[in-house]
């Protein structure tokens, strides 16, 4: 096949897939034929989808590992979840217009930041603005200290861990470990409604869409080959005039955004979020889903992070003791045995398939060795 | 050799310069002058500090006392390796350092001339006028055949020509190259010596090397530098160092030439 056939069955794939996603399902749906509670799954399943391209499109595309990554897509969470606290209105549990956990603490009036939270486009803003902020910060001075390797990975895994300390404190006043449930209304819809909830559905699917276009295009930039030469040789990178740190920056920013939609999308679907999604074993998990489906491809992370949460659906309830065996015993078998991760199994089973054909053919067969040659992952494992 | 009035004409000017790592002095007092438009070889056993010379020049590590300038007054201290790399000067690395996921192409096209900011890169479009330069560059390093294969995918000594390729493609003043014949075969070291002094009518050139065959080869009647200890033990014509009795006991007395 040449690469012109190729490229034509690959933008075939992906128009079918994503108008099953974006059309298909939300119809079946609406008709019956799927239930509510599998829309909200995959609903949750396509959140994750995002945040796993966040951390493919560092560790794969970049080759930093971040473990913190559950840190943007909580706070686009938690931007989100102050919108929709506003949107309770004085329906809560002391029928007082702000916040339970406020009246709690003893407060009878909003504190000033929650203020413009009344307001979805204020909320809008923020699912990007603060997310984006701290992403820049911390990764200017991690990126301009030269911080690479696994003490990026310490790092940033320390970032989201002080995060999720400070949000697990009342005097946050962002709800402490409780953190945000009990939403009534987004946008004027009650939230528990299955229009609703189809619609979430439908904005999720159409942003994972976008968002999986958007990289497509980065990846066949030339900003996308400084991307994947930064990951293979950093040192030739800067000795060809790159400022590899900006371009990091760069990355680690669009990066977190991403995260930070999926995060946003995902707190209306599930009706809660809480320090404990930012804890460092978040971001772990969804390396998992990259490294399972995967990293360096676009298609890898969105299939891990459906495969490995159906898996997880599943084993909770049928092995809840068992579930965080079973994740780490998925990750070394496919660090071990299959570094390319699923997307690389047709590949492996093609060539496998020609050199046994080639074998009953001829028995000399040093050549099928070449074309077995695993994809070269690079990275910092 | 050009003396005389030249002698002002330094396009890399290396004085009193001091580096020490932890206590070991890895450059000591060293002073390097580069003419414009001269292939120098430099010589040293390991550890001279050859390596340490050329990250000094290249901004990768900062001396501690000393002057290094580029040109006539550009200083060099203080600047970053890009900084400096887009001034016009080339490192090639002594392991070949391409981009082993890229095709042979996209190395070349990220290694020519032009904007090297995030957004620039970001929506560059690649002109014929570019395309057209790549291909001349493939013609020169012999890759031309290999123009859309992964650099992971060439043999050794084409990874470094690749490399070569890729400093060319920068159009760099002046070239710095550790140890291009290493790993090569007798005639792939003998036609990397041929490309580089058929470089040396544009560019100036600095080599560090161990294969004495090929330091003769480039070297003809130009200058070789004697690096030992961190220092220049001697600089001379080819003959005259092979002679000296200093640098045979040094080095060349080890017989390993």
């Amino acid at each position: 096949m040449s690469a012109a056939t190729l490229r034509k069955i690959e933008i075939g794939a992906i128009a079918v897939i994503a108008l099953f996603l974006v059309v298909v399902l939300p119809l079946l749906n609406s008709h019956g034929v799927v239930s509510n509670f599998t829309i909200n799954l995959w609903g949750k399943y396509l959140c994750y989808a995002l945040l796993a391209i966040s951390v493919d499109l560092l560790w794969g595309y970049t080759g930093l590992l971040s473990l913190g990554q559950a840190l943007f897509f909580s706070l686009g969470g938690y931007m989100m979840g102050m919108y929709l606290m506003r949107m309770i209105g004085d329906l809560g549990q002391y029928k007082l217009p702000i916040p339970d956990f406020l009246v709690f603490l003893g407060w009878s009036e909003l504190p000033w930041f929650w203020k413009p939270f009344d307001s979805f486009g204020f909320a809008a803003l923020m699912i990007f603005l603060l997310p984006g902020v701290v992403a820049f910060v911390f990764g200017f001075l991690a990126f301009r200290s030269r911080i690479k390797g696994v003490y990026f990975s310490i790092l940033t895994q320390a970032l989201t861990y002080g995060a999720s300390l400070m949000f697990f404190r009342n005097d946050m006043l962002m709800g402490g470990n409780n953190g945000f449930t009990d939403y009534k209304f987004i946008l004027g819809h009650d939230i528990r409604d299955p229009a609703t909830m189809r619609g979430l559905y439908v904005v999720t699917a159409v942003m994972l869409v976008l968002v999986f276009l958007g990289c497509r295009w980065l990846a066949q930039t030339k900003l996308g080959l400084v991307q994947r030469a930064i990951r293979d040789g950093e040192n030739r990178v800067l000795f060809s005039g790159y400022a590899a740190a900006h371009f990091k920056l760069f990355v680690f920013v669009v990066a977190s955004l991403i995260a930070a939609i999926g995060g946003a999308l995902y707190v209306p679907q599930v009706g809660i979020i809480n320090p404990s999604e930012m804890t460092p074993d978040k971001s772990l998990e969804a390396v998992v889903w990259v490294a399972v489906g995967g990293r360096g491809t676009l298609v890898g992370p969105i299939i891990g992070a459906i495969s490995v949460n159906a898996l997880k659906s599943w084993a909770t309830r049928a092995y809840p003791d068992a579930w965080l065996f079973i994740l780490g015993g998925l990750f070394i078998v496919v660090v071990l045995l299959l570094p390319g991760g699923m997307v690389s199994l047709p590949g492996r089973i093609a060539a496998w398939w020609k050199g046994r054909s080639r074998r009953s053919v001829d028995e000399t067969t040093d050549a099928a060795a070449a074309s077995e040659k695993p994809v070269v992952t690079t990275g910092t494992p | 050799m050009n003396v005389g009035p030249e002698k002002t004409n330094f396009i890399l000017t290396v004085e009193d310069v001091n580096k020490t790592f932890d206590g070991f002095k890895a450059i000591t007092n060293l002073n390097f002058y580069l003419n414009r438009g001269e292939l120098r070889t430099v010589i040293g056993p390991n550890g001279a500090g050859k390596s340490t010379f050329f990250d000094l020049i290249t901004g990768r590590t900062k001396p501690d006392t000393g002057k290094i300038e580029f040109g006539w007054d550009i200083d060099l201290v203080g600047m970053n390796e890009y900084e400096i790399n887009r001034l016009g000067i080339g490192r090639k690395f002594q392991t070949p350092s391409v981009y082993i996921d890229h095709t042979v192409f996209e190395n070349l096209l990220l290694s020519l001339k032009g904007p090297r900011g995030v957004f620039r890169t970001l929506f560059h479009r690649t002109t014929s006028e570019q395309r057209d330069r790549i291909d001349e560059l493939l013609k020169l390093i012999r890759l031309d055949a290999k123009r859309d294969l992964r650099a992971g995918q060439l043999a050794h000594g084409e990874k470094q020509w690749l490399e070569i390729g890729m400093l060319l493609a920068q159009e760099p003043q002046l070239l710095l190259v550790d140890e291009p014949a290493a790993g090569m075969t007798d005639e792939e070291t003998k036609r990397t010596g041929e490309l580089l002094i058929s470089l040396s009518e544009k560019h100036s050139i600095v080599v560090v090397e161990h294969d004495m065959t090929f330091v003769k080869q480039i070297a003809r009647d130009g200058k070789v530098t004697v690096l030992h200890q961190g220092t220049v033990l001697c600089e001379g014509k080819f003959d005259e160092v092979q002679a000296n009795e200093q640098v045979r006991q040094v080095y060349l007395g080890r017989g390993k030439h």
